[in-house]
């Protein structure tokens, strides 16, 4: 479906978004600039803990921000060209959930508990590309194939409850991919799944977009999802972006000091790290995520940074190229470089 | 290194302030309903306490003056007996008021402490609660007829026979909250350190019962108020004598027509009266606990 | 909190359960005639010796969490033996099993709910000190603050209540409470799994260093295969109410032999891309429903290595190497070997 000239095209762009939302105590600015760009076929990770703006800007570029709570205070959201900040309401669904979909993480919540799976996908096919009722259903069934739900035929008359988490699940993905976005964005898509259901999931994923060239935007929490998925990451806190690199790259050399804290607060199931006698320490990052009412200054992560100076408390730094397709937020990336090298090296040795 | 960061981190929360009475005074700030609800039922309280210093005499006939409209003299107009509707409906204010609060005071007792052992203790909860059925079956009116025919008519008569089916609402209301309360684990948490059933009843069940309770209490003072109306309006309720706002709309029935401020004002202020303290019902259970209201 | 743990005469083995069962009746029909059983645990033999943890890893609906609240005594176990501190505590009434629940704490999943929302956090850390009246007034007063402090919380958010603390903290109030009482075991129930990464680390961190210096029993129970690892000495993997595979850490993690925990293996994401799988396998269809469990082995449904006998004959829990326990027919018992 996706030819592989255009694998180079952006078809999402997003430009210095910001979003905010009204709370009594003032406003948060759950998303502050973030910018990235999304590739036809790609799978682009967005990672950060609980409040990192991570979901909000999902939430963001699909405009599905309660406008009595929030709105998007600035920035650009672009799809294949389109603006879609300020683009009306009538207009922005006949792309949600038709050129861009998502899919949530519980998907027990997200489906609507008194209509058979089959009407549920058939009725987004039929709504966006103008399907008849059989026609509708009989992509329903095609779609049900597709994410590997088996008996699919007899699966379409069933009701919500009478699925498990990972085929409801399934059933998401199926009427997210109804009408064969472009972008998918899976908002932790697995992350109220068991393991062995979660690894059906995205292996599920992988072979949705290498059949259909779906991009997709994965959010997550889980760093050891993002490794085994994506193609490029983002690393979320506080609302803002600290890094973006491709995926190995991250992972070899991550250079924001708040990648490198998250990556060694990880217990970790492949390296073979316990002696036979004390277990070992987790490295820490102290501290708590600063509240995103007050204005930062500086760099968010500065008060928990072993490396801050006072520059980065003053001046909030931008994204600083730092290596191949890789940029980090983060005047000091180069002083604790050889941190990170002799971790890698560590990890290296053990293995 | 542990204790450095979580002391550090201590700082960074921002205090709201404790418990549910600083939370009660927080919501109030935020919502208007309360609000709203709330300076409208301390008015009509104030205007009851203060209905003998600042009206006549409600008991005082004046046959010259009967049926006169609302003036600068009568505010309210007069009724059949030449009566000041003012006075007799800031004197009625009282009657409301003291039902509905007395109803929703001794119901939200009575409620509380069967609801808790219904929530709380399987056994007794299979047989109280048919007999909670069977109260509930009994239909006010007709059970306050029986009683005041049984008795002498009084206001004490009146109010037990709008609390006896009134009760079994707020057991529900109560069990269903103590049965939810029941499965959260700072429960089972208590238990684990060594809390023993009724220090388990009294510091983790109740408290957290309360909010809701208060709420359905609201419902019932409102729908107490209603029903000694409609008592009285049919004779069954307080003695007729007494100027309830139930007594003077029905005293004044036959001269509707002549003389219908008699009736609309009374029946203005009770319409009031329980708009208001349904709107300081519904803005606290918006308010105190969302989660657990939108399950009763 | 040393003078207890002093006058306490410490057991070799604080926990231990055998052949421990819990099935919920499943009623149906109008007269709420029990109709089956969901078979929540069915069989259950484990011990802890002191000073040790012994992680419970398994996915949801495999019943470790039951386990956890059976051996607390939350709810009362269908069969089995609960043995506590050399102590059988299986049929005791509630009212005799609280002098016994100094011995046995617990920390929950959730540090939202598993605290009572209208006391302070003082009041909920000296509430098990006055329970067993510990320490009342001012020593109580101070039993609490010494226990933040000993938590990594400051002593003066003593008077502050639960929402004004982050998860992490809470966490921390959850294990500063189950300590008050010096117990022998403390029951774990997913006591990270609601944390962000930075906090969880935090809270392994303070659960470690709490063992090693009170000599505490952990039973850890997590779906996390990981964090199981980092905290453990011992590991039992749960499938559908039954132990599948009991041994230590470095054995079950080396060299697993049960194909269930070589599936949960295969399954966990690894934070490396360079061993991002290229074809991964990936364990088909869903956990049955424990209502129902299947006949024989209860994982043959979705095992690559089952064959006939294994829907028949239900494999026992055995020592396929030494201290290496597995129940599976493929991988047979030492004896054999």
């Amino acid at each position: 479906m996706t030819q592989p000239a255009n694998s180079q095209v952006n078809i999402l762009e997003v430009q210095d978004l910001r979003t905010e939302f009204r709370t009594i105590d003032g406003v948060v600015r759950a998303v502050d600039g973030v910018s990235f760009s999304l590739k036809a076929g790609e799978t682009l990770g967005l990672v950060g803990e609980s409040g990192c703006g991570k979901s909000v800007t999902a939430l963001s570029i699909l405009r599905l921000i309660d406008p009595r709570a929030g709105r998007i205070a600035g920035g650009s959201i672009r799809f294949e060209g389109r603006e879609l900040v300020g683009l009306d309401e009538a207009a922005m669904r006949g792309i949600r959930g038709h050129h861009i979909s998502m899919i949530f993480q519980e998907p027990m919540t997200s489906l609507n508990p008194v209509l058979t799976i089959g009407t549920q996908i058939a009725e987004n096919a039929a709504r966006h590309l103008g399907l008849g009722k059989k026609a509708a259903r009989g992509r329903a069934l095609e779609m049900l194939d597709l994410v590997r739900i088996a008996d699919a035929r007899r699966r379409l008359d069933e009701y919500p409850h009478q699925l498990s988490g990972g085929m409801r699940q399934r059933v998401m993905i199926a009427i997210a991919l109804a009408c064969n976005p472009k972008v998918l964005i899976a908002d932790e898509p697995t992350t109220a799944l068991d393991v062995t259901i979660q690894a059906q999931i995205l292996e599920l994923l992988a072979e949705i977009r290498q059949r259909l060239g779906t991009a997709i935007i994965l959010i997550t929490h889980d760093l050891g999802v993002v490794a085994e998925t994506c193609d490029r990451v983002i690393v979320m806190y506080a609302g803002r972006m600290v890094e973006a690199a491709p995926v190995a790259e991250l992972f070899r050399v991550p250079r924001h000091p708040y990648t490198r804290g998250l990556m060694r607060a990880i217990p970790r199931l492949d390296l073979d790290a316990e002696g036979e006698g004390r277990r070992p320490r987790l490295t820490e990052i102290g501290g708590l995520v600063p509240s995103l009412i007050r204005d930062i200054p500086g760099c968010a992560f500065a008060p928990r940074c072993a490396l801050a100076g006072d520059r980065c408390r003053s001046e909030r730094p931008p994204m600083l190229d730092v290596g191949e397709g890789h940029r980090a937020a983060c005047f000091e990336w180069a002083h604790g470089f050889e941190g990170a090298r002799r971790d890698a090296g560590q990890a290296e040795g053990v293995r | 290194m542990s204790q450095v960061t979580a002391i550090t981190a201590a700082d960074e929360i921002e205090a709201p302030g404790p418990g549910w009475a600083s939370r009660l005074a927080r919501a109030i700030r935020r919502n208007p309903t309360i609000v709203a609800g709330g300076v409208l039922l301390v008015l009509l309280i104030g205007l009851a306490v203060a209905a003998p210093w600042i009206s006549g005499d409600p008991f005082k006939q004046t046959p010259v003056n009967r049926l006169r409209p609302p003036s600068e003299k009568f505010w309210f107009g007069t009724d059949r007996y030449g009566r000041d509707v003012f006075a007799r409906t800031l004197h009625g204010a009282r009657i409301s008021l003291t039902v509905g609060f007395a109803v929703a005071a001794i119901s939200s007792v009575l409620g509380l402490l069967l609801g808790l052992l219904c929530g709380y203790f399987r056994r007794i909860d299979a047989v109280l609660m048919r007999v909670m059925d069977g109260l509930m079956a009994i239909p006010s009116i007709l059970l306050a007829i029986a009683l005041i025919t049984l008795t002498r008519p009084g206001l004490a008569i009146v109010i037990v026979a709008i609390v006896i089916p009134e009760v079994p609402r707020i057991v529900r209301v109560v069990r269903s909250v103590v049965l939810a309360i029941k499965t959260q684990p700072y429960i089972e948490s208590a238990i684990s350190g060594g809390t023993r059933t009724t220090k388990l009843l009294a510091r983790h069940v109740l408290p957290n019962a309360m909010a809701p309770l208060i709420v359905q209490a609201t419902y019932v003072c409102a729908s107490a108020m209603l029903t000694e109306a409609g008592l009285s309006f049919l004779g069954a309720g307080v003695p007729l004598e007494i100027p309830s706002w139930g007594n003077i709309i029905a005293q004044s029935r036959d001269f509707f027509q002549i003389a219908p401020w008699a009736i609309f004002i009374p029946g203005a202020f009770l319409a009031v009266t329980v708009l208001a303290v349904n709107m300081l019902g519904d803005g606290l259970r918006d308010r105190l606990d969302p989660r657990l209201a939108r399950r009763l | 909190m040393s003078t207890d743990a002093l006058t306490k005469v410490p057991h070799p083995v604080p926990l231990a359960v055998r052949d421990l069962v819990k099935h919920f009746p499943v009623r149906s029909g109008l007269l709420q005639r029990q109709t089956g059983a969901v078979q929540a645990v069915d069989g259950v033999s484990f011990s802890i010796p002191r000073g040790t943890t012994l992680g419970l890893v398994g996915e949801s609906g495999c019943g470790k969490s039951t386990v956890a609240k059976t051996v607390m005594k939350l709810l009362e176990p269908t069969s089995g033996v609960i043995i506590l501190g050399g102590v059988d505590v299986t049929h005791l009434s509630p009212a005799a099993m609280w002098a016994h629940r100094r011995r046995i704490q617990t920390v929950f999943q959730d540090p939202y709910s598993s605290l009572n929302p209208r006391l302070t956090a003082g009041e909920i850390v000296g509430e098990p000190l006055a329970n067993f009246a510990i320490a009342t007034g001012s020593e109580q007063k101070d039993r609490v603050a010494a226990l933040f402090k000993r938590v990594g919380l400051r002593p003066e958010s003593t008077a502050k209540y639960v929402h004004e603390f982050s998860g992490g903290q809470r966490q921390r109030l959850g294990i500063a409470k189950a300590l008050a009482v010096s117990p022998d075991v403390i029951v774990l129930d997913e006591p990270v799994s609601a944390l962000d990464v930075s906090v969880q680390a935090q809270v392994l961190n303070l659960l470690i260093d709490l063992q090693d210096e009170l000599g505490l029993t952990y039973l850890f129970i997590s779906h996390d295969l990981a964090v199981v690892r980092h905290i453990s000495h011992h590991v039992a993997v749960m499938y559908l109410g039954r132990i599948v595979e009991m041994t230590s850490k470095a054995q079950l993690f080396r060299g697993p032999r049960h194909p269930y925990t070589e599936a949960l293996l295969a399954a966990a994401p690894v934070p490396d891309p360079a061993r991002r799988r290229l074809q991964r396998v990936v364990l088909a269809g869903d956990v049955p429903s424990p209502a129902k469990p299947p006949s024989g082995c209860r994982f043959h449904t979705r095992c690559p290595l089952a064959d006939a006998a294994c829907k028949v004959t239900d494999p026992r829990l055995a020592e396929v190497a030494l201290g290496h326990h597995a129940a599976c027919l493929k991988r047979p018992a030492m004896a054999a070997v």
